[in-house]
């Protein structure tokens, strides 16, 4: 785990994570934000019709934290935020299990809805994780989606 | 030397995680690209598919992003992560 300072925490890691743990983190002693805003990715059942059984999840080490690091920072500019969680699991993980967690506090809700999101949509866009999926056919490394890409190029408009 | 990584697909396609070469002579990642393929010939159909990516010291750059000793290039396809 990276703590960058007392009010971001990034982790890359094997291990799975509670989020209620991880609101605990976010909320304690902190009585600046009135609003906390969490998402959390999964591991799918189906994609494209095939069975998926689990996924391995590879990435860049170094240039991963950097890069989310990078849009914590460009969050921070753009609104309010009080503290950010973001955790992003390596390894094999089957159908179910959590893959992604990014974790906003903000004084109002507005702002913590929008920072999550912005970091979320440029996570999957910039941050260098690639997926093999893993089925009874066989292993396959997914293709990047256009529409992540373009869902991120939204917020320049934005 | 200069250090060059790849990941993923590109890694399994080339059989290969990471390999070093001389600096010399290579001044931008195209010229690195020229190199490797003089070295390793079958890698040649694989560097000109143009959705690959490349990173110089761990940040994103273009094709003609200077290159020098000591600089770790990684190559790879596009994101999947999240």
């Amino acid at each position: 785990m990276e703590n960058l300072d007392n009010s971001i925490k990034l982790s890359i890691q094997n291990q799975d994570f509670i989020i209620a743990d991880e609101i605990t983190w976010l909320e304690q002693d902190n009585t600046d934000d009135g609003a906390t805003v969490t998402f959390c990715g999964r591991v799918r059942q189906s994609n494209l019709n095939k069975q998926v059984f689990g996924l391995f999840l590879e990435h860049y080490p170094g240039m991963t934290e950097k890069t989310i690091s990078d849009i914590i920072k460009k969050a921070q500019k753009k609104w309010k935020i009080g503290r950010i969680s973001v955790i992003h699991r390596i390894g094999q993980l089957n159908v179910g299990e959590q893959i992604v967690f990014v974790g906003v506090t903000s004084p109002h809700r507005k702002d913590a809805y929008a920072a999550n999101e912005f970091i979320m949509d440029f996570l999957k866009v910039q941050a260098p994780f690639w997926k093999k999926e893993l089925t009874a056919e066989g292993e396959t490394w997914l293709d990047a989606k256009q529409s992540d890409q373009d869902k991120a190029e939204l917020w320049q408009v934005k | 030397m200069i250090k060059v990584i790849f990941f993923a697909a590109l890694r399994e396609q080339l059989a290969c995680s990471t390999i070093e070469l001389a600096a010399q002579g290579i001044n931008n990642v195209v010229e690195l690209k020229k190199a490797l393929i003089e070295q390793h010939p079958s890698w040649q159909p694989h560097f000109e598919n143009t959705s690959l990516l490349y990173a110089v010291n761990k940040t994103v750059v273009d094709e003609q992003h200077s290159v020098s000793a000591n600089d770790e290039v990684a190559f790879f396809p596009p994101v999947t992560g999240g």
